[in-house]
């Protein structure tokens, strides 16, 4: 029971992370991509609940900043005008998925102040929504390239461990050789044999197709063992002398019995396909800018005076630890339970 | 030593595949370095064509995989585009420092990880061992990127550690000691990134599989005879825990190679990992599939490694 509790939590953790980066635009108080010149490098706006008279105030507030004369990126409160903040304001149009459009969020503070959770960026876009942005493109790109591995692989390993023969044997020698490759070596050197200059939608796409190509063997090799024990089974074979067809067996008597091992496989990939993502994009072998993913958000920390001095663009590293967790957590407690399940 | 022979031909046909593989990937993509060169106004279509000839891209995939094979045969590995080398003449320096790098992580990674998860084990379900369960899995979802770039951060703040490099820049005029500890100081950095991220791991399997070995009868015997404790994790359960975990040292090596392509390319230390990347940048074909067969070839050695070591280790596997 103590398993089963372990992973409603960690799965309603994990969920709620998707939900927050799903719907960015609600939980973001910004656009991702409106830039304040003036506010270039800004760190995290002070939330008070004391005011400069020592009075409390229930509702969290902000005060006005304002650079601070003769000086870069260096900015002060000015502690004159109070800004409570407000939650469900109305703000600027986003839509969620593309399906429904608002402009309502979940909080914000009045103008002219300015509320950056985690500051802001060279270009004084708030680093909060860009992390909440980022992560659509980042977590979309996890997930499509693991779907993509998981049907290669489910494919592959049906094919060589149900037909056998000579498409077994050469399937499985394939997988070998990609079992046998340092991944992220395999994945930069097919990155190094494809265009470059490309736009954001394809350079996306070509990712996704890229690290989900590179990842099947060990999904192919785990399948194909199921597909191996379950295909002498009884039943399966009862169902055989019934006259049953091949398609049919796999699909009402192999399949489901890959589903456990699929699901742990994909708990598995998904954090190390976003790191994947997130690798390629931060060396600028991904996807580039407009387009904010959390690699190239890190890839400013690329520059010295950044990494030194602007500790709060390391904000997507938080938000990418937070989700591995999240799936690593997911993969743990799912494990367990399918342990203890079998025993 | 007929399984050694057999393993070694093995290990030679999965690099030809590899090779195969790698030319055949090329073929299939568009444009090359020469691509990219058109693009330069300054460059004549002529020299441009004539490069192509001179490099050879101008014949047909077969003819160019045999003068790639021809090159291997002279130890030439074919010829950098950017560099105007062979490419056997950048890889070794480059292979030697990722080599340093990555043998410095598994050992230090292993002389943490055997005692912190025989202790574990034999503190099961107490709050030590919950801690360090605790502490791994919170390491395991931290990626070596992120490990990186964090430690680099804290050199560069601290000033503690230099950060990039792998010397310093007057490190010609220093003697033999003072050289040794400045390469020490620069290996801080990516060697804490990579034996932070591969730790993890290898605590918990060293961690399982003794708590496998510790519920065999034979340590209840052993402990019924009167063996002190540290005598009978270290000397009974242990040795017979390793079998494993050796196998996991072979498996390991692709993945710690890995994760130090990141780290070497974020900290800047001069591995393969950099290579790699500039050349993927320049589309420096040969480069890359020059370290993609490097690689593979460290890490069969590895799984070989591991097998050896199974052999001596454990008279079981000798007697088959």
């Amino acid at each position: 029971m103590k398993g089963k509790r372990k992973l409603v939590i960690a799965a309603v953790f994990l969920v709620s992370l998707h939900v927050a980066i799903l719907c960015a635009g609600f939980v973001a108080p910004y656009s991702p991509t409106v830039q304040n010149r003036d506010f270039a490098f800004a760190p995290p706006t002070r939330i008070h609940l004391v005011d400069s008279r020592g009075s409390w105030h229930w509702r969290p507030f902000v005060y006005d900043w304002e650079p601070r004369p003769n000086a870069i990126y260096e900015y002060e409160e000015s502690r004159s005008g109070r800004r409570p903040v407000h939650f469900f304001v109305r703000g600027a149009e986003y839509t969620v998925a593309g399906i429904f459009s608002s402009n309502l969020h979940l909080f914000g503070v009045d103008a002219p102040a300015q509320l950056f959770l985690v500051g802001t960026d060279n270009y004084g876009r708030d680093q909060f929504s860009r992390v909440l942005y980022g992560g659509q493109i980042s977590v979309a790109a996890g997930l499509l390239a693991t779907l993509t591995s998981l049907l290669l692989g489910l494919l592959i390993g049906c094919v060589s461990g149900f037909y056998g023969g000579w498409v077994d044997e050469s399937a499985m020698r394939c997988v070998e050789i990609f079992l046998v490759l340092p991944w992220l070596y395999l994945l930069l050197a097919v990155r190094a044999f494809l265009p470059l200059h490309i736009t954001p939608v394809h350079a996306f796409l070509l990712l996704v197709g890229v690290i989900g190509t590179i990842g099947w063997a060990r999904p192919a090799r785990l399948v194909r063992g199921i597909v191996l024990s379950v295909k002498t089974r009884k039943y399966v074979i009862a169902s055989r002398g019934f006259g049953a067809s091949d398609t049919y067996i796999l699909r009402r008597h192999i399949l489901p019995e890959t589903y456990g091992v699929l699901l742990t496989q994909a708990a598995l990939l998904v954090p190390q396909y976003i790191v994947a993502e997130v690798a390629l994009s931060y060396f600028g072998l991904g996807l580039s800018e407009p387009l904010p993913s959390w690699g190239n958000l890190l890839a400013s920390l690329q520059q010295y005076n950044v990494l030194v001095s602007c500790w709060w663009m390391f904000a997507p590293a938080l938000a990418l630890v937070l989700i591995s967790f999240g799936y690593h957590e997911v993969a743990n407690a799912f494990h367990e339970q399918l342990q203890s399940g079998s025993t | 030593m007929r399984y050694l022979m057999r393993r070694s031909f093995h290990g030679v046909l999965l690099l030809v595949a590899v090779s195969v593989l790698c030319f055949l990937f090329s073929d299939l993509a568009p444009g090359s370095f020469l691509d990219e060169m058109k693009l330069n106004p300054q460059i004549s279509p002529q020299t441009s064509t004539a490069l192509r000839a001179q490099y050879g891209l101008d014949q047909p995939l077969a003819v160019r995989y045999l003068r790639w094979v021809e090159s291997v045969t002279h130890g030439e590995w074919g010829y950098s585009f950017a560099y105007n080398l062979p490419v056997s003449s950048l890889l070794p320096i480059r292979a030697r420092n990722t080599l340093a790098l990555t043998l410095a992580a598994t050992v230090l990674a292993w002389a943490i990880a055997i005692p912190l998860g025989i202790w574990s084990a034999y503190r099961n379900g107490r709050w030590e061992d919950r801690f360090t369960m605790g502490a791994t899995s919170f390491l395991l979802s931290v990626p070596e990127l992120v490990f990186a770039i964090g430690l680099l951060f804290l050199a560069v703040r601290t000033h503690a550690l230099p950060a990039g490099g792998m010397q310093s820049l007057d490190a010609e005029r220093f003697g033999l000691w003072q050289k040794t500890v400045d390469l020490g100081r620069h290996l801080a950095v990516p060697v804490t990134a990579l034996v932070l991220a591969s730790l993890p791991i290898l605590v918990r399997h060293v961690r399982a599989s003794m708590i496998e070995v510790l519920d065999m009868p034979f340590i209840s015997a052993a402990r019924g005879c009167g063996i002190g404790e540290a005598k009978l994790l270290l000397t009974y359960a242990f040795p017979a825990a390793a079998n494993p975990l050796i196998s996991l040292f072979g498996l390991s090596v692709a993945g710690l190679l890995s994760g130090s392509l990141l780290v070497e390319a974020i900290t800047g230390w001069p591995g393969l990992g950099p290579l790699l990347l500039e050349a993927a940048m320049s589309r420096d074909l040969y480069i890359v599939i020059g370290i993609v067969m490097l690689s593979t070839i460290f890490t069969i050695a590895g799984t070989l490694l591991a097998d050896v070591m199974l052999v001596v280790a454990d008279p079981r596997v000798r007697a088959e």
